[in-house]
């Protein structure tokens, strides 16, 4: 007793975890490393806005996965189906709301684009609920049986997407004011774009401060530490882990619109299309870590955007080999995820 | 990773028995009356298919039949026995296909470049196992399934971009050496009213190559090799501890597997005389890999036999079923949507769903639990 005593009598300054900083530097290091290749100062600005772009947008679909991996420890590989379900969720806005895309307020077009968002993310908020339940619960602990199941999830709501929506590709518009580009002497960038980070940034901003200042982000990193622990301490973890898949789903739900915008066609095969970069995200960044998922994003984003303009032909696997580099430098990605 | 009960076949030496017929299924026999039953009959009517049936849409099925079927037994080496999710099985079988099209068609039909096209394909299919096995099993079974997925889509999208060498998204389209077209007689009169022609060996190929392969997988699950490989999957630390190289024994299984998906890839490409992006390497594909071994039967050889055939007539001959309830259910509002012959793959999918849960060990699984 007395030895705790001394303890807490001790200064209550705890030890900080230490900030890696060494993957931060990879990003401003590529870019510069970049800039001979690419040559010119302005087309380089351009690529690297758009590269910002497409990492927000990348990160976007796969925060939601390595969050309820690094609390789970349940790998989804349905994730992709509520990144297409979340596009086509935008139609049941898009219908009624069609003349908002057309109309020349930037007021209106945004407002249009968070409803889109809004009803996307309840919708695979719900779906989620659903899938948590039916498909993903009876299988915790066994990532063989989640890979095998959630594919199964997969192509079921692939199918049913089908069934209510058609199985034929779908065009939807951008909103007026948010085609085209900002133009700055030669420096380029899509108005889309532009929003996109703005969007990217203000998740990854609130997830930081949701996780590191709040009760509930103590919880869930609690909970991905030891589960065990804040079970015994009274808190009901499998709330937790639900409500956890439900966000997770409903951040893919958001990114699906993103990413619906950004390519202006809905297939129900989007989600899975775009899964192969998530993965390659999620790996390179640590699985669990969600820090490390906006770096990889960023990183991946970049490399294709500098790749393909330097050797296109090199561009279909730059990924697959900022993987294997980033693997070989450290096997657990860039940000390790403490794993009980 | 715990299996059920049901997947576990626990090894009992006392099953070891001699006899031609044991010897030949490595002393892992069907163990139940009705699976004998179904297997043989599976067995029976693919050999016979050409002389059963005319035309050639049915010797078209028996012969994808076979090619699936030693593709996905290759498959559940990897998940039924090693416990490990490979999504790159479709790029080994797509590297086996376009070995054998680059082959033919470049130097020229003759069985000299059809074999060189089936080495190059299996080495280059060995050192890409390897590499991703060595990479990726080192760390975590989970990282596998996820860069298998990223190599898979960028060999995909390398296939169908490198026009030049492979044909791009038309594919390749290629002449088969004299002794396989259908213009070859090999006997002047025709038996129980078949033509003997070169059609009739080339799917005589496809059947003798991929019994063969079936029956060396069979060997090699059974083979000390094999057992290993179930202990890792049962508890893969106490396999360490015992002195085994998980990750050795790990990459040893999927360069056999993706070696044996090369075969069925080249046999592919040898019936249907053509490899493209479609036919070989799609997701699609692999998704019905998955389909085809688990409603099988993790975990058993057969299963992937049962699977392989259950799938290939269901792809063929359940649309049209579904094609008829929908007709018969048109007018009402959602309906005839979810039954549309489409739609096959929701209810395949749920199957498998269902399957995961309730009978892990598939149909043989079942078929050998009601036996006991």
């Amino acid at each position: 007793m007395s030895d705790m005593a001394a303890e807490s009598s001790a200064p209550t300054e705890l030890p900080r975890a230490k900030t890696d900083w060494l993957p931060l530097f990879l990003v401003p290091a590529l870019a510069l490393l970049a800039l001979p290749f690419v040559g010119s100062p302005s087309t380089w600005v351009t690529l690297t806005l758009a590269g910002l772009a497409m990492g927000m947008m990348i990160f976007l679909m796969a925060s939601g996965l390595t969050l309820v991996f690094g609390l789970m420890d349940i790998i989804n590989f349905g994730h992709g189906v509520f990144i297409s379900l979340g596009a086509y969720a935008t139609l049941i806005v898009l219908g009624p709301l069609a003349g908002w895309a057309q109309a020349d307020s930037i007021g209106l077009n945004l407002a249009l684009l968070g409803l889109c968002i809004l009803c996307a993310m309840a919708v695979t908020g719900v779906v989620g609920a659903v899938f948590e339940r039916v498909i993903v619960r009876p299988v915790y602990g066994s990532h063989l049986k989640q890979i095998l199941v959630t594919m199964g999830g997969l192509i079921v709501t692939e199918q049913a997407i089908h069934a209510i929506w058609g199985a034929s590709p779908i065009p939807i518009p951008l909103p007026q004011s948010l085609r085209g580009a900002f133009v700055f002497g030669d420096v380029v960038m899509e108005r889309y774009r532009v929003v996109a980070v703005v969007i990217g940034l203000a998740v990854f901003l609130g997830m930081q401060l949701l996780l590191n200042r709040t009760r509930l982000g103590l919880l869930i990193r609690a909970g991905v530490e030891n589960p065990e622990m804040v079970e015994a301490l009274g808190y009901r973890i499998r709330r937790l882990f639900v409500s956890v898949f439900i966000a997770g789903s409903a951040l893919a739900g958001l990114g699906g619109v993103m990413w619906a915008f950004y390519r202006q066609t809905l297939t129900a095969g989007m989600g899975m299309e775009v899964m192969v970069l998530v993965f390659i995200v999620i790996i390179i960044g640590g699985l669990g870590s969600v820090g490390g998922c906006f770096v990889g994003s960023i990183l991946v984003a970049l490399v294709a955007n500098y790749v393909g303009f330097i050797e296109p032909k090199l561009a279909l696997i730059s990924n697959i080999l900022v993987m294997a580099l980033v693997l070989i430098w450290r096997p657990q990605g860039l940000f390790p995820v403490a794993r009980r | 990773m715990s299996t059920s009960p049901a997947l576990a076949l626990p090894f009992d030496e006392t099953r070891r028995r001699s006899g031609f017929l044991s010897t030949l299924l490595s002393s892992d026999l069907p163990r139940s009356r009705v699976l004998s039953v179904i297997l043989l009959a599976i067995l029976l009517l693919l050999a016979a298919t050409p002389f059963l049936f005319s035309g050639s849409q049915p010797v078209g099925t028996a012969a994808k039949i076979c090619v699936f079927i030693v593709l996905v037994a290759s498959y559940d080496l990897l998940l039924g026995y090693s416990g490990i999710v490979s999504f790159a099985h479709t790029m080994f079988f797509g590297i086996g296909g376009y070995g054998i099209a680059i082959a033919l068609e470049r130097m020229g039909p003759s069985w000299g470049s059809a074999a060189i096209g089936l080495v190059a394909a299996l080495a280059l299919s060995a050192v890409l196992a390897i590499a991703i096995g060595l990479l990726s099993l080192r760390v975590r079974a989970i990282f596998f399934s996820m860069i298998t997925l990223a190599v898979a889509s960028a060999a995909a999208v390398l296939a169908s971009q490198l026009s030049n060498i492979t044909g791009g998204e038309d594919g390749l389209s290629f002449q088969l050496p004299p002794s396989l077209r259908p213009a070859f007689r090999l006997l002047s009169e025709p038996i129980f009213g078949t033509v003997i022609n070169g059609r009739l060996i080339a799917y005589y190929l496809v059947f003798f190559v991929s019994l063969l392969v079936f029956l060396a997988l069979l060997r090699i699950v059974n083979s000390p090799f094999g057992r290993v490989l179930q202990a890792i999957r049962e508890n893969e630390f106490r396999a360490e501890a015992l002195g085994y190289r998980v990750v050795a024994y790990r990459t040893a299984a999927s360069v056999i597997s993706a070696l044996a998906a090369t075969i069925a890839g080249a046999l592919m490409a040898l019936w249907l005389r053509y490899n493209g992006p479609d036919t070989t390497l799609s997701f699609s594909i692999m998704v019905d890999i998955l389909l085809m071994v688990v409603i099988g039967g993790m975990g058993t050889m057969y299963g992937a036999v049962i699977g392989a055939a259950l799938f290939v007539l269901a792809q063929s001959y359940l649309q049209v079923l579904m094609g008829a309830g929908s007709a018969a259910l048109a007018g009402l509002p959602i309906l005839p949507n979810i039954i549309h012959p489409d739609r096959w793959l929701l209810w395949l999918g749920a199957l498998f769903i269902v399957s995961v849960y309730a009978f892990p060990g598939g149909i043989v699984g079942r078929l050998r639990q009601a036996r006991q």
